[in-house]
């Protein structure tokens, strides 16, 4: 009896094929335009997606859109750029130094799972209710991430390139610039993606607290009138923002890693 | 510019790992440093570099390092220890930018390093699109490139295929006979030791101690495959380390 040996490889090894995300999306929307139009998923449920659409449209030609996203944006990136900075400073110093590392881990640890959403009326009564308190919750919710795996990345910069540095008599900043930082950028980058994510849904309440233009602000003025198109489309500004700036974060990390096997 | 290994001790905690060490390493020569693994042979290689401190004992200096060298004592590893993010080029500029040298100049010696190890094609490669042996070439020309007065090398072919390291064996003995250096060179591999090394010191298992000291006389240019000189003192060398190996393999296992 001759029979080829039975192939038992293979699998476990997902693959992304092209096309098939964007029509899980389209069949979704579609599915929702049906039903809505059907009528068998009721108008308190859910807009009709081209309502949506329309109204996005709508909030674009009228200027509103370009308002309310710049000022996001604006407490978006003030607000992580202090607390993805500050955490990536602090994260090295953690990293490099046993004094640091003592005092400050568990510090850190303590701040770490408070909610930092929780923390908004305190940052209202300490800096106002305009944009510094919108900043800071901004800053600290993105602080503690960042840090964390900074310092993580740290930890695993290859000890033998440390010592290699130290060995050709390479200054401390030079070996802290030259061989620990970029040792610990991938690391530092897969934590600003986490940092990103917590930044937004921070930007969001904030802005449901105290402010007349933002994207959470809008967002919550649709919810209080039950005004489900305006309603969805915040949340779908909130989406492709995520998006865009997960892929922009995406492109960096392809350019600075390109090192990588 | 010798260097005096001077009853050096060390422990690890409660660990001894090297007991007494007294050795000479003479200037302009190689000395091997054979010994089973764990014996303290690269522990040995860090206290020579200063990198760590030992217990008791000390590293001399007899004389002053040559005023052209950039950083006296050189390490080659066995793990190449290059900077994944950084060409070949770069990778030998990181150990020239902390030197203050005109742009040009640095240059000139990049140029000229990477030319002696035959590497002058490959400047801009990243190191993961090199072979093994191209790697331990690259750490070998930023090692010449810092003007080593003492090279320490730990096991920088143990990483290689045996082909490959018959390679970059030969590439040393020219390198050697072109500008003869001093070099402290650890090795678990008998063959590599007979073929470099003008000294050979034996280590014990661990704590490391000095065994034996055997010195060749046979030149380096001249020491070809089944020289029956080299093939007996690598048989004695045999013989010495493999009681040492075979204890230490047993402790490892009542450990
Ligand atoms: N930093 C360290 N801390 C504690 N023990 C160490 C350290 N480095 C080496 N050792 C121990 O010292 C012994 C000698 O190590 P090493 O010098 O690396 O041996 P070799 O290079 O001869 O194989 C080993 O038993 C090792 O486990
Ligand atoms: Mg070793």
């Amino acid at each position: 009896m001759t029979n080829p040996v039975p192939y038992r490889g293979g699998g476990f090894r997902p693959k992304r094929i092209r096309g098939v995300g964007l029509g899980v999306f389209i069949s979704l929307l579609l599915i929702a335009e049906w039903g809505t139009r059907a009528g068998w998923i009721g108008n308190l449920t859910l807009p009709l997606p081209s309502d949506v659409v329309l109204t996005l449209i709508e909030l674009a030609t009228s200027g509103l859109l370009w308002t309310h996203l710049s000022l996001s944006l604006g407490r978006l990136f003030v607000g992580a750029f202090l607390g993805a900075g500050a955490g990536v400073l602090i994260g090295i110093a953690i990293g490099l130094s046993s004094y640091t590392r003592s005092g400050l881990v568990p510090l850190v640890a303590a701040l770490f799972p408070i909610p930092k959403i929780a923390l908004l009326p305190l940052f209202v009564i300490w800096f106002g209710i305009d944009e510094t308190s919108k900043y800071a919750l901004i800053a600290f919710g993105t602080f503690t991430p960042t840090v964390v795996a900074t310092y993580g990345a740290v930890d695993n910069v290859d000890r033998t390139l440390v010592q290699m540095g130290q060995s050709f008599g390479l200054s401390r900043l030079s070996i802290i610039r030259k061989i620990v930082l970029p040792g610990a950028m991938p690391g530092i980058l897969s934590g600003l993606r986490i940092s990103l994510a917590i930044a937004i849904i921070l930007l969001t309440a904030a802005e449901m607290i105290g402010a007349e233009y933002g994207i959470g602000a809008y967002i919550l003025q649709a919810g209080a009138l039950y005004d489900l198109e305006r309603l969805f489309a915040g949340v779908t500004i909130l989406s492709i923002l995520g998006v865009t700036l997960s892929f922009v974060l995406g492109r960096i990390e392809a350019r600075v890693l390109r090192w990588r096997v | 510019m010798d260097l005096r290994i001077d009853a050096l001790t060390h422990c690890y905690g409660a660990t001894e790992v090297l007991s007494n060490i007294n050795l000479e390493i003479p200037t302009g020569r190689i000395t091997c440093v054979v010994g089973p693994s764990g014996c303290g042979k690269s522990t040995l290689l860090r206290f020579i570099g200063g990198l760590e401190r030992p217990t008791s004992g000390q590293v001399l200096q007899l004389g002053a390092p040559p005023s052209d060298s950039l950083n006296p004592f050189t390490f080659v590893f066995q793990d190449f220890a290059l900077l994944p993010w950084r060409t070949v080029a770069d990778n030998v500029s990181l150990v020239l930018e902390d030197h203050k040298l005109a742009k040009d100049a640095r240059a000139r010696i990049i140029a000229d390093v990477l030319a002696r190890t035959k590497l002058s094609d490959f400047a801009n490669a990243l190191p993961k699109n090199l072979s093994g042996g191209m790697k331990q070439r690259v750490a070998i020309a930023r090692a010449l490139a810092v003007r080593p007065a003492v090279w320490l090398m730990d096991e920088p072919l143990s990483a290689l295929d045996a082909q490959t390291r018959e390679l970059l064996m030969d590439d040393l003995v020219s390198l050697w006979l072109r500008t003869p250096f001093t070099a402290v060179y650890v090795t678990h591999n008998l063959a590599e030791a007979t073929r470099l090394g003008h000294r050979i010191v034996v280590l014990s298992r661990r704590p490391g101690a000095v065994r034996r000291v055997i010195d060749i006389d046979v030149p380096l240019e001249a020491r070809k495959a089944g020289d029956p000189t080299l093939a007996g003192i690598e048989q004695e060398l045999w013989h010495l380390m493999r009681d040492e190996a075979q204890a230490a393999d047993q402790e490892l296992v009542h450990d």
